[in-house]
């Protein structure tokens, strides 16, 4: 972090509001102490993210000191896309292009992202600095090489470094690390009784009437928690009664599932994930 | 949807026992980083799929995901293709081969590990360098069927270039080999003689079956005439030199100059070597100032102490010049500071090497401008010979000399990979084109110094009443440089000012009439004249040169010899189509003939100039209007 704030001229934090997030969060505080972080927080919001995690997401962002940008794509909000009608339309044009236009704007140049190698196999090959061009693709073909601790920020004019400090944290290392630190995270990572539907091989959260109800689909209250946030109606919850840190951290060492696995976006298509992210994605 | 709490479990450790204890336990764990080498058919991600499987690392979806595509792409039959798990890249999975670095994880009772898992091919030489700069240990692999081959001897020569010094000979595919140890033992004792031949010393064999499970996480049972350790167990228990780091002494290089306010002035950084305490003694590199620790400041209040890896900000007694680039060091054990080196380069882009062109250099936090010289010799990864070269290019190693325009803070790479190990970046394209690693400080770099003169620049410019400076006209062939050069230095003389031209045609009968027109001797040929020509600014001269000096490097390189303001670049701007049109010296039209080679234009690049001080057009303008707009920018 401290690199990237030493050799670019406007870097931002992209903050999720999720774990991984938290983590980033902290470890930004730890790399610039006493200073706040030298850099923004970025949200670029679907308007389709739970409710408890727009609520964490102030509450952080007044803690740390640090600004908030909030960013909506103004051309998906007017077309009204979201995830029931527009499928895999919905994550292009809220978060892809929401994230593009996001960076344009206020010009940008570097962006943390809490992306690990663990998560995902295309992801396992991605360089802690990432280069984008101009246009905000990815090519894995071309990457910089980095070795030791060195690496290469220097980029030409209209490119973008994506940097992915967690590159080698695991998810275990992400859990513990939260609960070394006690720091806050939204409660829908851990167990409690909420209403739920099963749609699709997915357990789906009534998070509040934003959730149209199919014909002969009534809630039903299950005792669930979620392995990763994203936006509701495509974040799938498990069952799960692990209501505390060192529960879900069991839970999390007797799992036989991986965290993505939740996820609607993966199993679209094969290598979905790295074309994706040729795109764009975070 | 599988639900995790409907399953068998997998990890007993957690669930037989307190969370708590086992969280402190987790949390003591160490880390090994190792790399696999080995080429496509020696399974290579067949060992590492096999390995994350047997410690229990894959999910019900990654295997659900992996028996489909096992049916899909799989080359093992029915049975799983754990080298599916592993290949990344949606190309990769085509091609059947692993093109780039990919990164693992896995965690036993005892440790926890990252894997790079890195191609074996000599095309992808960089790749496993790459892998290599950041491990503890190497797995090399080897076919039972095919014994130590070459591949074998590259992989075991680039794990020991890169420093490490643990080194693992996985005799893989022993079920193909009918468990036999004769095969084993005489695979181990060629190995062995070869090892210790390049340096490699303590190397331990082992064989496995990457595909059965044979001696990976458990024993075999098809090999009991073997009694050593599983790879495995190897793996936890091998000691890990994070030591060696911490006995050295102190080192950080500074990242970043922390000022939240007037009060506080604290410098963050890693600490690269040794152990830094409050009151301990420090100097400041290259200035070499001199002051005492006051605080260790971190978000979790003040350290006592702080040791090789930790990242901290530290407050000195005193108000000295430290920034970032500068490292901090122990006052009564200070590295080396230097500009001339020798080191071993991996060259790493399409791109090949020139000598004498100005490439970044980027050592820990230092960035400065590097001068490669020619190889003195390049290594055969095959046959480890040296081979004479002129220059380096895509996965060639090679030894050479490097002057970097500044003085840096170093050490030689084999004390340490922090401060020894460097890259080399483009200036114009900033892609990392080498990699590099210091032996040593070349004699003459401190032995001569430079000898202070009195009288300087400025007394000689004085005297001549002038502002020195240097014109540069760049352009192609033909383009009407000599032409305007040779009427701005006459509008000159004429003014009474002492000038002197040098000329690209000229300069090649005299001093640059050993070069010829690669780009090598290109590079050469401009950085000769730059210094001639900052020579000759510095006796007090207006210096006018007109070469077509091709590369925007070169010229931006001489711009960076002058001082601020001195350096005049002017575009001699006529097109392509009129200069081969005109072609007074008929050198385009040998060229399209194929009778010369290398030409400007033709079949070298001209890289225009971004943002000159001039841009004359020669189509709307004459040559004597030319020389008079320079001769304006120039005096006026």
């Amino acid at each position: 972090m401290r690199e990237v704030v030493a050799e670019t001229s406007r870097p931002v934090m992209l903050y999720s509001v999720g774990k991984d997030s938290a983590v980033m969060l902290h470890l930004a505080r730890k790399a610039f102490h006493p200073s706040p972080p030298p850099f923004p927080l970025l949200h670029v919001d679907t308007t389709w993210k739970f409710r408890a995690m727009y609520e964490l997401r102030d509450r952080m962002a007044a803690e740390s000191g640090m600004e908030l940008i909030v960013h909506r794509n103004e051309e998906a909000l007017a077309k009204g896309i979201n995830p029931f009608d527009h499928g895999a339309l919905h994550t292009d044009m809220w978060k892809t292009e929401g994230l593009k236009q996001a960076l344009d704007a206020h010009g940008f140049d570097a962006a943390f992202g809490g992306a690990r190698r663990d998560e995902e196999k295309s992801r396992a090959k991605e360089r802690i600095f990432s280069f984008r061009t101009a246009n905000h693709v990815w090519d894995p073909k071309n990457q910089r090489p980095e070795l030791w601790r060195l690496y290469n920020a220097r980029k030409s004019k209209g490119e973008s470094i994506r940097v992915f400090p967690l590159s080698n944290w695991t998810e275990l290392d992400v859990w513990q690390y939260i609960h070394r630190y006690d720091i806050p995270i939204v409660p829908l990572y851990l167990a409690a009784r909420r209403p739920t539907v099963e749609r699709d091989g997915m357990i789906v959260m009534v998070d509040d009437d934003r959730l149209p109800l199919r014909p002969g689909e009534t809630p039903v209250w299950r005792s669930i928690r979620f392995r990763t946030l994203g936006c509701y109606p495509l974040t799938g919850a498990i069952e799960s009664e692990a209501a505390t840190l060192p529960d879900i951290l069991r839970e999390m060492l007797l799992t036989t599932t991986s965290e993505r696995q939740g996820r609607a976006i993966d199993r679209e298509e094969w290598a979905s994930m790295e074309k994706k992210k040729r795109e764009g994605y975070f | 949807m599988k639900i995790p709490s409907d399953t068998p479990a997998p990890a007993p450790e957690a669930a037989a026992e307190d969370i708590g204890a086992y969280l402190a336990r987790h949390e003591c764990k160490d880390l090994l980083r190792f790399l696999t080498c080995g080429s496509v058919d020696d399974g290579k991600s067949t060992l590492i799929g096999r390995l994350l499987y047997d410690t229990k690392l894959l999910f019900d979806d990654q295997l659900d995901a992996l028996e489909a595509d096992s049916k899909r792409l799989g080359t093992q039959g029915d049975k799983l293709d754990f080298a599916l798990l592993v290949d990344g890249l949606a190309a990769e999975r085509e091609q059947g081969i692993t093109i780039d670095v990919a990164y693992r994880f896995f965690t036993t009772d005892r440790r926890k590990f990252i894997v790079a898992d890195t191609p074996g091919h000599e095309q992808y030489t960089r790749n496993m360098v790459t892998g290599a700069s950041t491990a503890d240990l190497a797995v090399i692999l080897v076919d039972a069927r095919k014994g130590v081959l070459t591949q074998t001897r590259r992989h075991s020569y680039l794990a020991h270039l890169l420093g490490i010094r643990r080194i693992v000979l996985a005799v893989n595919k022993m079920d193909l080999a009918g468990y036999d140890q004769a095969a084993f033992d005489a695979i181990c004792a060629e190995y062995a003689a070869f090892a210790a031949g390049i340096g490699i010393r303590g190397q331990l064999a082992i064989p496995i079956s990457g595909l059965a499970g044979d001696n990976i996480a458990g024993p075999s049972m098809h090999m009991d005439w073997y009694s050593g350790p599983t790879l495995l167990e190897h793996l936890e228990t091998v000691e890990i030199d994070a030591d060696h780091a911490r006995r050295a002494g102190f080192r950080m290089p500074v990242q970043w100059v922390n000022r939240p306010n007037l009060d506080f002035r604290g410098f963050s950084g890693l600490v690269a070597s040794g152990r830094i305490a409050a009151g301990h003694k420090v100097r400041v590199l290259p200035s070499g100032a001199a002051s005492k620790v006051t605080r260790i400041v971190t978000l979790d209040g003040d350290l006592d102490e702080a040791d090789a890896g930790q990242s901290i900000t530290v407050t000195l007694a005193d108000e000295i010049d430290c920034s970032r680039g500068s490292v901090l060091v122990a006052a009564d054990d200070p590295p080396q500071v230097a500009d001339q080196f020798e080191a071993t380069l991996v060259w790493m882009s399409d791109e090949e090497m020139l000598a004498g062109r100005s490439y970044l250099l980027k050592l820990a936090t230092q960035t400065v401008n590097a001068r490669v010289q020619a190889p003195k010799y390049q290594v055969n990864v095959n046959s480890l010979e040296h081979l004479a070269a002129k220059t380096l290019g895509l996965n060639d190693i090679g030894v050479a000399n490097l002057t970097t325009d500044q003085p840096i803070v170093f050490e030689p790479y084999r004390d340490s990979p922090d401060l020894g190990g460097f890259i080399l970046i483009d200036r114009a394209t900033h892609a990392t084109v080498a990699a590099g690693m210091i032996h040593f400080a070349l004699r003459r770099s401190q032995n001569i110094h430079w000898q202070s003169i009195d009288i300087g620049p400025e007394a000689l410019a004085r005297l001549k009443n002038q502002e020195p400076a240097l014109v540069w006209l760049t352009g192609l062939s033909g383009a009407g440089k000599s032409t305007i050069a040779n009427l701005v230095q006459k509008k000159l003389h004429r003014m009474n000012r002492h000038t002197f031209l040098l000329d690209g045609d000229n300069v090649r009968h005299g001093l640059n009439k050993d070069l010829g027109f690669t780009d090598a001797d290109r590079v050469e040929n401009i950085r000769r004249v730059g210094e001639v020509a900052k020579l000759m600014a510095d006796a007090g001269l207006i210096v006018i040169a007109a070469f077509i000096s091709p590369f925007r490097a070169e010229r931006e390189m001489i711009r960076r010899m002058l001082p601020p303001g001195r350096f005049l670049e002017v575009h001699v701007d006529t097109p392509l189509g009129v200069v081969e049109q005109r072609d007074v010296k008929g050198l385009y039209a040998k060229a399209r003939a194929g009778e010369l080679v290398n030409f400007t234009g033709i079949d070298s690049p001209f890289e225009t100039p971004d943002n000159p001080e001039l841009r004359i057009d020669t189509l709307r303008m004459s040559p004597e209007e030319a020389a008079d707009e320079i001769v304006e920018r120039l005096l006026g």
